[in-house]
This record gives structure tokens, sequence and C-alpha cells, in this order.
């Protein structure tokens, strides 16, 4: 037979090997009404047989941030110069959104063993419909905060907001879902071979919420601390959220662009790692 | 000349038993160092063949080992071979689950993997929105879909319950469904590994029909199973694996026989031992048997409608002269069927110590199915002196290998097909 000259035109061609760093955006966006529907069905089946079905999502954000007042009230928490009430519900409504994303895009291979062993598309699919899924609860969840933010605005003077930070706030928010995007996958590349780290993950993630302010506002800490965890880009982040939305916080330009590198670096890395795990992951899940 | 669509060179599938994975942390290290110095991977040139029956020195198997061939476009081609033979592994590869340890292999167009139906639904959303989901996950766009909806519907025959959700459905309709949508991917290629087992029958041949006009379309259909009736009406070549390697590529009908006879090559020709006597006497003993006419496929295998020869080595420890030798086939279900013995043909027979050799014809007009041949030696007056109950299993296939369409009895009530004429006026 002479298909010589027929070499150069194969739809797909798969080595054991593959490039260092591949990550095919033609091939993922052909696949964007894939990830429409799964974020449709994340939204939509998440809630079947409740009763109270999408309230759900606002009461979870509403107890942690009453008990943190309670707490704030006992314990003499600082809370800025704001109410606690709306500090804490700022606080918690993105922190959820980041740690939301973070965990449900964490176990990505392994929830999704079954689909993935059997029929292939890009795996990146499902955490990228995690984070947008997670983003339309956060815009849900932002009512309720907007209602309290909105509240304190016009009955105290403490919440200025500064509108030129507030204007970056969708930009701030893409940021703290890649972030979360990227240490998510990461972590679902790595729990595919070795469960323990989705042991770390549970306490982990606790822990570094109070490194983060969502709990200890970073004006809590002194200058040369505040500098140094101000390079958690969880922290720059919602910390310049907070700010834009009350003039409360700290803002630095300097953290910012921290926050974007080391978030890159995160990305790429962590999308090497996936790669090279969605593979071979069906031989190690 | 066709063109290819297939390419595959020296594919090959490592494993390691035992453990989780296909390595180890310190083989990984071990790896880890050999590749950076420059050098070959050292635990690929270790490993054995994958026979699951026999105990092993290495830790890692190749599920898979330089498997090598190419597939023109419109083809159906079947892989056949016994369970752990490499079968789902290659179409694993082939549909980029997991990827190879060694070779590669060269696609041309768009591949759908039916390695199960229904990948993905949801049970909580509805018949509708899983159709969307799982066609999305197959690779299909919305419009591509919305386009098929109604055919799709129509397929499954699940209408009105297309807006409950899937949780409520039967497992029947759920799999209906599920193939329905499957069904209407137009891919370029096919690969189809062993969903016909489930549903019932009308809705098996409903899929046996839809993949044969799928292949009708000049489409290509890689095509897994363990029923032969359905690859000998499907296909027109054969791929036969075994312990992870290519042992046959050909025809249908040559392909099916190769794997038959590796199916179970002991029973039907060789050594009788102690277990497979039932009674036995001390004095005469069936040696061995053979099966002996061309047509039988050396698996315990033979087509609908060919007959059956046996040939017995019997070994007498004594004269006798009233030596009767009879022959019995029982049904999978233990039904006696048929029963022939020397007497209705010849006078008691009359034997010298030593070894005698008897051959017996048997015409073949049992249905499609499994049955059992015992076999006995006896006296005059009704004592055994040996038999064998049971001795061999015989799978009376569905299909001819005189008829070159490749028709399939399919329609087996009973268990016997007597001669019969009709006239129709």
């Amino acid at each position: 037979m002479n298909n010589t000259n027929q070499n150069t035109d194969w739809d797909i061609i798969v080595k054991p090997q593959s490039n260092f760093f591949k990550l095919d955006l033609k091939e993922l966006w052909s696949y964007r009404d894939l990830v429409l529907l799964m974020i449709k069905r994340d939204l939509t089946a998440l809630y079947k047989q409740t009763i109270l079905g999408p309230v759900w999502m606002f009461l979870q954000p509403l107890f942690t941030t009453l008990l943190y007042t309670f707490l704030s009230h006992q314990a003499q928490l600082k809370t800025d110069n704001l109410p606690p009430l709306l500090f804490y519900l700022i606080g918690q409504t993105y922190w959820l959104y980041f740690a939301e994303c973070f965990t449900k895009t964490s176990n990505t291979f392994i929830a999704n063993a079954s689909v993935f062993g059997k029929v292939y598309f890009p795996r990146l699919v499902m955490p990228i419909s995690v984070m947008f899924s997670n983003l339309i609860r956060l815009g849900i969840q932002m009512l309720m905060m907007l209602c309290a933010y909105l509240f304190y605005l016009i009955t105290t003077n403490d919440v200025t907001p500064s509108y030129s930070v507030l204007a970056l706030q969708p930009v701030l928010i893409l940021l703290l879902g890649l972030f979360a995007l990227g240490l998510g996958i990461l972590f679902s590349a790595v729990t595919t071979k070795y469960r323990d780290f989705s042991f770390l993950l549970g306490f982990g993630l606790q822990l570094f919420m109070f490194v983060s302010g969502i709990v200890f506002p970073a004006s809590t800490f002194s200058e040369k601390t505040k500098f140094i965890l101000m390079f958690n880009p969880v922290m720059s982040l919602t910390e310049a959220i907070k700010f834009g939305l009350t003039g409360q916080g700290y803002f630095s330009v300097v953290h910012i662009i921290s926050a974007v590198v080391v978030i890159a670096i995160v990305l790429f890395f962590s999308i090497m790692v996936f790669n090279k795990t969605e593979k071979t992951f069906m031989d190690t899940v | 000349m066709n063109s290819k669509v297939i390419e595959i060179n020296n594919l090959g599938k490592q494993y390691r038993l035992g453990q989780v994975g296909t390595s180890t942390l310190s083989d990984d290290f071990k790896r880890w160092l050999y590749k950076v110095r420059g050098k070959e991977d050292p635990f690929l040139k270790v490993g054995e063949t994958n026979d699951r029956t026999q105990k092993g020195n290495s830790e890692y198997v190749w599920a898979l080992r330089d498997i090598n061939f190419s597939i023109n476009k419109g083809e159906v081609v079947g892989i056949i071979g016994k369970n752990g033979a490499g079968k789902s592994t290659l179409l694993k590869i082939l549909s980029r689950t997991t990827s190879p340890t060694t070779g590669e292999y060269k696609i041309k167009g768009r591949v759908a993997s039916l390695l199960e139906v229904g990948t993905g639904f949801h049970p909580d959303l509805s018949g509708r929105e899983n159709v969307f989901l799982n066609g999305a996950i197959m690779g299909m766009s919305k419009t591509e879909i919305k386009k098929q909806f109604d055919a799709i519907v129509d397929f499954s025959g699940v209408e009105r319950y297309i807006d409950t959700p899937v949780k409520r459905y039967s497992s029947g309709m759920y799999v209906r469904l599920a193939f329905a949508v499957a069904a209407h991917l137009e891919p370029e290629i096919l690969i189809v590994d062993e969903v016909l087992a489930v549903g019932d029958q009308e809705f098996q041949d409903k899929c046996l029909g839809k993949m044969k006009s799928v292949s009708g379309e000049g489409r290509t259909v890689l095509f897994v199973s363990h029923n032969m009736a359905a690859v000998k009406s499907l296909c027109k070549r054969c791929v036969v694996m075994r312990n992870g390697q290519v042992t046959f590529d050909g025809s249908v009908s040559d392909g099916i026989s190769k794997y038959l006879e590796a199916l179970n090559p002991s029973l039907n020709n060789g050594t009788i031992e102690a277990h497979h006597r039932t009674i036995n006497s001390g004095n005469v003993f069936i040696k061995n048997i053979k099966i002996e006419n061309q047509e039988f496929l050396t698996g315990n295998s033979i087509y609908f409608n060919n007959s059956i020869s046996i040939l017995m080595e019997i070994d007498f420890l004594n004269d006798f002269n009233d030596i009767i030798i009879d022959a019995r086939i029982n049904s999978n279900d233990g039904v006696e069927l048929f029963h022939s013995m020397t007497l209705y043909d010849n006078d008691l027979i009359k034997v010298s110590k030593g070894v005698l050799q008897t051959k017996v014809n048997i015409e073949n007009k049992l249905q499609p199915g499994k049955y059992f041949v015992s076999l006995g030696v006896h006296l005059s007056n009704g004592a055994t002196l040996d038999y064998l109950e049971n001795v061999l299993e015989l799978n009376v296939l569905n299909v001819t290998n005189t008829n070159s369409k490749g028709l399939v009895y399919d329609f087996k009530l009973g268990y016997g097909r007597l001669n019969a004429t009709w006239q129709i006026n």
C-alpha cells in the first residue's frame, strides 16, 4: 500500500510521552458546550430533592458569619473599623468561593474516574466548569452580602467605597478563582496516586483561612508580618476586594502584582502536572 | 486504494501487578535517574506476557505488547479473545482514556468510543438533560444534538419519560436512551466494547442493525465481543488477541475458529484421566478420544448442521465376547436427547485383550447451544465396564461454515431439528 503521502494528515497521533507543557486551547474551545452543560448540571443537580433548594446557598455563609460575629463580640476580635457582621460576611462570601473551587476541583480525577475511564474529552473541562458554576454561586451569595452592605453603607459612616479599586473587582474575583483552580487541579493530580493529600487539604484549608485575612484582617498584624502575609494571593486579593467595597483593608499594587505572578506560576505548573497525570491516571486512580 | 484511518505501531502497555498503579515510588525514582542520565527506562526491558493463569516471576506484565495493525476506512473489524487478552486495554488506549507505555498510533477522523453506554448520565437530571450532557461528553455540539434529538428519543422508545429523572427509569429504559445517544453520534470511527450484552433481544437486534447501517455508510467500526454470531454477521475482518498479543488477523470465520481453538484445547482431543470416569470396572479403559471431522473447531465447537465423528481408543485388559459401546448426548439443562449403541447396527462385539479403535459418526441435528457427550462400554447383561459421563462438551454454533451469507440461526426452540418438508400451495 502506498500510504506514505498520507502521513501528514493524521488527526490524532498518540505516543507514550508528550510535550512538557501542552494546553490545547483550540480543543478545549471545541468542548465549550460541554462546559456549559456541566455548569448547568452542577447547579441544577445540586439542590434536587431538597426543600430549601438554592436557599442553602445563603444559609452556609450566613451561619458562619453569625458564628464569627458572636465570637468577635465575645473575644473582642478586631474587624478593621467595620461592623463585625459586614466584615465577616464579605470575608466568608469570597472565601467560600475560593474554598469551594479548591475542594471541588481537587477531586477532579477521583470523582470523575468512571467518566474519564470511558470516554476522552479534554479533562480540564471538569475543573473549569466547577470554577464557573461556583462563580455563579458567588454571584448569588453576593446578593445577600450586598443587602447587608447597602444597609451599612446607608446607616453608618464606616463604609466608604473606593471606586477605582471597586472597578477592579471582576478581575480580582477571576484571579481568586484561577488560583483556586490551579491549586485544585494540582491536588487532584497528586491525589490520584497518593491519597494522603486529600487529608492534608481538609484541615490545611481551614488553617489557611486564618492567614488569608478572612478572620484576622491584615490590619491586626505588625507591618513586617503583614508585608510577608500579603504575598498570599488569597489575602492580597480579599483585602483588595474589601478595600474596594468599604475603604477599609489593605490595597497594595506590589502585592497584587505578586499575586498575579504567583497565580501564573501555580497555573503553569499545575496544568503541566495535570496534563501528565491525565494520560495515565486511569492506571493509578 | 483504501486509505488508512487507524495505524498502530508497536503498541504496548505495561502494568505492575498487585499494587496500585503502574509503578512504585522507588521504581519511579529509579526510572527518573535513568531518564536524567539519558538511558532507556530499565523497567521496559522486564515484564512478562500476560497469562493470568500462570504464576510469573516479574512484578511487571505486558497487558499489550507489540501490537501492529492498521485499519482502512469503512472496515468493520471484530476483536475477539479470551478475558484478559488485552482487548479492552487496546480499546481504552485507542479511545485515549489511558496512554500506551510503548509505541504509537495514529487516527484520522472523529472517534467515538462506546466503552459503556450512558457515560456521565446524572441520576437526578431528566432524560432530556442527560441526552444533551451525554452527547456533549461524547463530543457532539449542542446544535448537533438538537438536530438529532427527535431521532434519539424516537430510537430509544422512552418518549413518555423524557422529562423524568433517569434514576426513575428502569434499567432497560436507561440503557435504551443511552445507546440511542451513542447511535446518533455519527463519528468517522466507532469503537464499541461489548455494549450489546445489555438490553433485551429486541434491543440487541436494534443495536446490531444500527451498527450494520453505520458500517454501511462507509464508517469504520472496531467491535469487541464474545458473541460470535454478532461478530460473524457484522464484521468482515477479525483480529484475535491472546495474552496481550495479536495472534491472528484475517477473515472472520478463520478468526473465530482460531479463537475457539484457543479457548479450550484439552477436552476433545486427549487422554482420559481417572477423574473423567464415572464408573469403571478396572479391566476396560477408554484411553483416548478424538473428534475427527474437519468441520469441528477444536474448541469443542461445531458449526450448526455439521456431523460429529468421535474416535475412541479402548484398552481391554481381558477378552470379552459380548461388548456394547454407546454414546449419548445430553442437553445443557440435563435432558437426555440422544442415545446410540453398537447393538443397534451390529451384533455384540467380540474383543481380545489389547487396544480397540472405534469410531462413531453422529448426524448433527442439534439446535445451536451447549451439549454434553457421554461415552460408555458395557456388557450385554447391562454391567458397565467403563463410563465417561459428560466427558465432551459440545458447543453447536448458531452459524454455519457452508452458508457464505453468514446466516444466523437464532430461533432455537427445543433441542433438535428433525428433517421436515413443507408443501405450500
